[in-house]
């Protein structure tokens, strides 16, 4: 049986195993100590396993003289890493800034590759069920495509064949707005924040949250009266709006300072590394295949009476989709495409073939290879991954919750 | 009543149909509906076409046109006078196919690879092919016989004359298929075991096999791969470390079982529950019920699935390139650093070999898959 929210199949699940425990009755002491048996023997052979696995290796890390324990932690790194978000530098961080270092690499390419894959999926899912033939096909092509070439091959494709063969340094391609672009990397104009900059950030904020205030209000009439208030305009108005006033009123407090070309390299400017640059666009470009499919799924969900139904009951297209079809495709949609982020993330750890310094390629790699704590370092590693994993379910439980049709 | 009979004609016959209007009909009316019906339609499928010949022709010229397809080093595939603007280097594949299919397997023993693919095909075609007869012994050729066979054929038996060839010189296609194989006959059975645990009404049972499948599911497979490679010798005695490959075969093994196993659930979960009722009322025991009654329905109905694991699977089998071990991307890696074939466009002619066979591999699955799906469906009909 297929069972959509989690509880629901928890539910059932629970009902099957009861019904197989029940008809279990006629010989049910024989059965329950057989149970028993089989259990102890499971621990018995689970914890001899692991006693033999520690005792060996206690035994083989004493002969390679290698120490245990997370003593390495607040060691002096000693190594450089190519893209930092916070300050770091090999002299004096210590092995744990650089997991810090790594880990937050491997958030930002996954948070990048999670916006770029959702917006590419949900344009080609929708492509997929247009009425015009050529972009239905061409949707399709895509997804075929890039759902059956491994992620991997995709990635060296886009690092070895598209990125590395941008011109030399000598020869780099000068962007509009003073970006410059060569097989370094994409170079991109600084922001220079002034003193007062901080006040166009609360403004933001403040426009943001009057503009959820606003939806949040219309939300509100349209359940009480049925009229469809228009929130875009005065919603973007304050978003946009607030800041500029801000901006103006604090001064100008920003300018950007370009990159400049050096005889040997680029300084200054904020630098896109290619790896990283390679890593986004594979993870966008592989996963958004898969999200398309997700949505598609969850479109066609949808009966096709409710979109009948709400025309009848008068609502434009627009309204039709906003309001009746997305809400419920959304439910659908949403488990999967979790599932999906979740697999972009673990998939980021591929960084470390073309080196893109993520929490893999920095800890499982080069820490590893200082140390030679194999054990710590990647039972860590692993832990922040099922840290990730399991709080993502953890959220989608309750999503499933929320959201689950209470069925009479 | 004659009066009316001689006043008003009345037909014998129905009228023919008439056929829908000119507009409406042939391609031209399949033109109108389905590309060409609004205005926005029409930018649309402007905009394909432009996309299209935009996108195909380059690639045509690139791949076909002006390819070259023979030499025996980089000056082939250099721009000259004769190519200005040379394409797709293919005769970089052809000097090194034979490196892509075995690796370093010697000479004189390649034809053992080639029984071990012929072999395997047959069994394969013997499970796949659902109307196939006595698919009970294909089964057991594919998951007791032909294990034994590669091993014997690959590895060697000095025993009866086949000279022993070390892991460490197989590669290419081999190594891909070598991999995906062991993942699929062994994550197969063992995720029907972690399924069934999952499923157990005992505690313990349960919970071993709930830890291990959120645990293998919410890693990485490179951080799984890391650990067998550099973790499980550690866990042996000294002496005893097991190959290179064959770490890498149970890192694969134990990640797609994890995968399988909650196929399988599925699978479980869709038996309806009268079936386990039947069972245990006609007096079977639990492994009666489940061998005879209830696996044989929760796998052919979750067989799609099953098969979706393996795509996924196959295509997994690419990252064994990162703890070293010489499969078909890497040995692509590895021939396209060549200096003697140090040409522009070697490595994107490598990397479109290599997307070309996986595509043809996995894309041939799915399509198997959904023949599957329907005619699942066909017979659930009925």
């Amino acid at each position: 049986m297929r069972c959509g929210p989690k509880a629901a199949c928890n539910t059932v699940r629970r009902f099957a195993n009861a019904a197989v425990s029940q008809q279990a009755l006629p010989r049910p002491t024989r059965r329950r100590l057989g149970g028993i048996a089989l259990q102890i023997a499971l621990i018995v052979v689970i914890g001899g396993l692991a006693y033999g696995a520690a005792y060996n290796a206690a035994l083989n890390l004493s002969h390679a003289h290698i120490a245990s324990g997370f003593g390495f932690w607040n060691n002096t790194a000693g190594f450089d890493i190519s893209q930092t978000l916070v300050t770091y530098s090999a002299s004096t961080s210590s092995f744990g800034r650089a997991f810090w270092v790594g880990l937050l690499n491997t958030l930002l390419v996954a948070a990048v590759g999670i916006v770029l894959a959702t917006t590419l999926g949900f344009v080609i899912g929708i492509a997929r069920l247009s009425r015009n033939w050529l972009v239905a096909r061409l949707a399709g092509g895509y997804v075929e495509l890039v759902r059956n070439v491994p992620l991997l091959l995709q990635l060296l494709f886009w690092y070895n064949a598209v990125l590395k063969s941008l011109p030399l340094l000598h020869g780099s391609m000068a962007l509009p707005g003073g970006a410059i672009l060569n097989n370094r990397g994409l170079f991109l104009p600084r922001p220079l924040f002034g003193a007062n900059f901080s006040a166009v950030v609360i403004a933001l904020i403040v426009g943001i949250a009057a503009a959820i205030g606003l939806h949040v209000r219309a939300g509100r009439r349209r359940e009480r009266t049925g009229a469809d208030g228009h929130i875009l305009w005065p919603a973007l108005l304050l978003i946009v709006g607030l800041p500029s006033i801000a901006f103006v009123a604090a001064g100008f407090p920003l300018s950007f300072s370009a990159p400049q070309m050096g005889r040997f390299n680029v300084s200054g400017g904020v630098e896109i590394l290619p790896e990283f640059a390679a890593l986004a666009l594979a993870l966008s470009v592989y996963t958004a295949a898969f999200i398309a499919e997700v949505v598609r799924a969850g479109l066609l969900a949808v009966s096709h009476g409710q979109t009948e139904a709400a025309q009848a009951l008068g609502l434009r297209p627009g309204q039709t989709l906003r309001l009746v079809v997305l809400p419920q495709a959304m439910r659908v949609i949403v488990p999967p495409l979790t599932s999906q982020y979740l697999n972009l993330i673990k998939n980021s750890s591929l960084a470390v073939v073309i080196g893109y310094p993520d929490l893999v390629q920095v800890f499982a790699g080069t820490v590893l290879n200082i140390t030679g704590q194999a054990v710590e370092v990647i039972a860590l590693t692993m832990a922040v991954y099922l840290a990730i994993s399991l709080f993502t379910s953890l959220t989608m439980n309750l999503y499933a919750r929320a959201t689950a049709i209470a069925e009479r | 009543m004659s009066a009316i009979g001689d006043q008003a004609y009345l037909r014998a016959l129905p009228a023919e149909k008439l056929p829908p209007p000119a507009e409406r009909r042939g391609m031209f009316g399949w033109l109108r509906e389905h590309l060409l019906s609004s205005p926005a339609n029409i930018a649309l499928t402007l905009i394909c076409i432009l996309l299209i010949v935009w996108v195909v022709t380059p690639l045509v010229r690139f791949f076909l046109v002006d390819a070259v397809w023979s030499g025996s080093d980089r000056d082939a595939c250099l721009a000259s006078s004769a190519q200005p603007n040379p394409g797709a280097c293919w005769a970089f594949v052809r000097v090194w196919f034979s490196y892509f299919v075995y690796g370093f397997y010697p000479l004189a023993e390649r034809w053992r690879v080639d029984l071990f693919l012929l072999a395997l095909a047959l069994g394969m075609v013997w499970l796949a092919w659902l109307s196939a007869p006595r698919r009970d012994i294909g089964a057991l050729y594919f998951f007791v016989v032909l294990p034994v066979l590669s091993f014997i054929l690959l590895h060697g038996a000095p025993l009866i004359g086949l000279a022993v060839v070390p892991t460490s010189l197989w590669g290419g296609i081999l190594v891909t298929v070598v991999v995906a194989t062991i993942g699929m006959v062994f994550s197969l059975p063992l995720g029907i075991f972690l399924a069934l645990g999952r499923t157990s009404d005992m505690p313990v049972i349960k919970l071993a096999a709930v830890s291990f499948i959120e645990f293998v599911r919410g890693v990485p497979l490179i951080t799984v791969l890391f650990m067998a490679s550099v973790m499980l010798p550690l866990f042996v005695p000294e002496q005893s470390a097991p190959d290179k490959l064959v770490r890498a075969l149970i890192g694969v093994a134990l990640f797609a079982s994890a995968y399988m196993a909650e196929v399988v659930r599925g699978g479980l979960a869709a038996v309806p529950r009268g079936q386990y009722e039947a069972a245990r009322a006609l007096g079977l025991s639990y492994w009666r019920m489940m061998v005879l009654v209830i696996l044989p329905q929760a796998l052919r109905v979750t067989l799609p699935n099953i098969l979706n694991t393996f795509i996924g699977l196959f295509k997994d089998t690419t990252l064994v390139f990162v703890v070293g071990i010489f499969d078909f991307l890497r040995t692509i890696e590895a021939a396209r650093a060549d200096p003697k074939w140090a040409a522009p466009n070697t490595t994107l002619t490598g990397y479109a070999f290599a997307a070309l066979f996986y595509f043809i591999c996995c894309y041939g699955m799915s399509r198997y898959a959904r023949g599957v799906e329907a005619y699942l469906t066909r017979a659930g009909r009925r």
